[in-house]
């Protein structure tokens, strides 16, 4: 699962979901300016950030996302009036869950981001990636591997 | 005509589902009358050699309730599968984890220390925790292994349907077991109880408006709880959204919130995560530090959302500590 680049250092895996308004737009946006930002976010484009269920992170998580980010439109510009207000209730929620499940809060990462803020993308998907590096692999337990665990005496 | 043989079987579990059992009252009667159980640890005189004794597929149902976290339990389960037609994973702790299900929270090192060190109740001065193997002067003694995890039952053996409820409801049990002796049971993997959440057949329904905002959270004793009104419309956490029906809302009945025993509906993959999302977007707040504030006053979020399933969740257990760059408080 872990990926690597040439020189063997590990590479974070980021999913992120961002709404088409205003953060795939200025994803697209930084992409039409020719901006260079880490090649480690795979971006899922949804209608609205407050569709954003927190099934969609978890199973990121468990599929082997090292991080998952979320990109909505400043407070107040939702195009569907308060989608982000939404997201932003459920994240907060969310990560109480995920903190207690020992994901460092960096893993899951929510932002406002215009249309018109190419470079803010950019700077956001850098941040990250360099935090995720430092962080290092998130490596779930699945039942699979509790079992292995117990056999081969990891786990006493 | 021989009568189908049955047996139900108890892994980490509380003995609440072999009450639900007993709770059929004289309907145990009429349903001894039609199968033979042939194995029931909690009732019956029968051993594990009987079961090992017959023949494969010669049960025609198992129900199996309970958690699996021992290598004993582990055992016996594959066995009981081979030995039976169907298996029914009887309960929310088969079905999704449980209760116990909830020590995916911790390290298997700190359940043993908590449960045989540190416990007040505890005096073992010399520390000593079980072993698998122990010689003492008569000879070796053994124990089974304590798993790295709680699973779910369909997490170590294939399951034919799944029975939810802490216990499940008394007539669920029964339409299963008619459904079973008639012939009638839903294609494999079913669910068997009905496929809608419980708001639809809770009697405070109608009082639970389709605009329905929470201002702030209280736990059921911080609160006089009205007993005609949603829960949810007094700041009382009830899972009857994200919950599927089937119980007759039998906690609401008794003014207490659901807690979610009976599971999703087909249509959820993680029943945490889904209601954790319906009960966000109840909240009445949209400024950045309310919103925190108002969740901060759900205490124990993981134990609220996931109280019956966090074996079975995406997740399914904490992540190891030396993973984790601030530890877990």
């Amino acid at each position: 699962m872990l990926e690597t680049n040439g020189n063997g250092h590990f590479e974070p895996r980021i999913v992120a979901f961002f709404c088409t308004w205003c953060t795939y737009t200025a994803a697209d946006l930084a992409g039409i300016a020719r901006m260079a930002y880490a090649p480690n976010v795979r971006v899922i484009r949804l209608m609205c950030s407050g569709r954003v269920d927190p099934q969609f992170v978890l199973a990121a998580f468990q599929h082997g996302a090292d991080g998952v980010l979320i990109g909505g439109c400043h407070p107040g510009d939702c195009h569907y009036q308060e989608g982000n207000y939404k997201t932003l209730r459920r994240v907060e929620l969310l990560r109480a869950v995920t903190r207690g499940m020992g994901i460092d809060d960096e893993r899951l990462r929510l932002e406002w981001i215009s249309a018109s803020e190419g470079d803010k993308v950019r700077q956001v998907c850098d941040e990250m990636t360099e935090q995720l590096r430092r962080l290092g692999p998130l490596r779930l337990r699945s039942p699979e591997r509790s079992v292995e665990m117990l056999v081969t005496g990891e786990a006493r | 005509m021989t009568k189908p043989k049955v047996g139900f079987y108890w892994c980490a579990s509380c003995g609440g589902c072999e009450e639900a059992v007993v709770d059929l009252g004289e309907d145990v009667l009429a349903l001894v009358e039609l199968v033979d159980v042939v194995f029931w640890p909690v009732a019956l005189d029968f051993k594990r050699a009987d079961v090992e004794a017959m023949e494969d597929g010669e049960l025609a149902a198992v129900f199996i309730n309970g958690a699996v976290r021992t290598s004993e339990q582990e055992e016996m389960v594959e066995l009981l599968r081979r030995k039976s037609a169907a298996v029914i994973a009887f309960g929310s702790c088969a079905v999704l984890g449980g209760i116990p299900g909830l020590a995916n929270l911790y390290e298997r090192e700190a359940i043993l220390d908590a449960a045989y060190r540190e416990a007040p109740s505890v005096e073992n001065p010399e520390g000593t925790l079980p072993a698998e193997k122990c010689s003492v002067a008569e000879g070796e003694l053994t124990l089974p292994a304590f798993d790295d995890s709680v699973r779910t039952l369909d997490q170590v053996i294939d399951v034919d349907y799944y029975l939810p409820g802490c216990p499940p409801p008394g007539h669920l049990i029964w339409s299963a077991a008619t459904a079973l002796l008639g012939g009638t049971l839903p294609p494999k993997g079913a669910v068997l109880a009905p496929d809608v959440a419980l708001c639809s057949e809770c009697p405070r329904a109608a009082t639970k408006s389709d605009t329905l905002l929470v201002k702030e959270f209280r736990r059921p004793h911080e609160v006089f709880v009205d007993p005609d009104l949603c829960l949810l419309a007094q700041g009382v956490i009830c899972l009857g959204p994200a919950t599927r029906a089937g119980c007759a809302a039998v906690c609401i009945g008794g003014n207490m919130p659901c807690t979610g025993c009976m599971g999703p509906t087909s249509r959820v993959l993680d029943h945490g995560a889904k209601a954790l999302s319906a009960i966000a977007s109840l909240l009445d707040a949209n400024d950045g530090d309310e919103i925190v504030a108002r969740t901060a006053e759900i205490v124990d979020p993981i134990g609220t959302f996931y109280r019956y399933s966090l074996p079975a969740s995406l997740l399914f257990r904490s992540v190891e500590p030396e993973m984790r760059k601030e530890p877990v408080s």
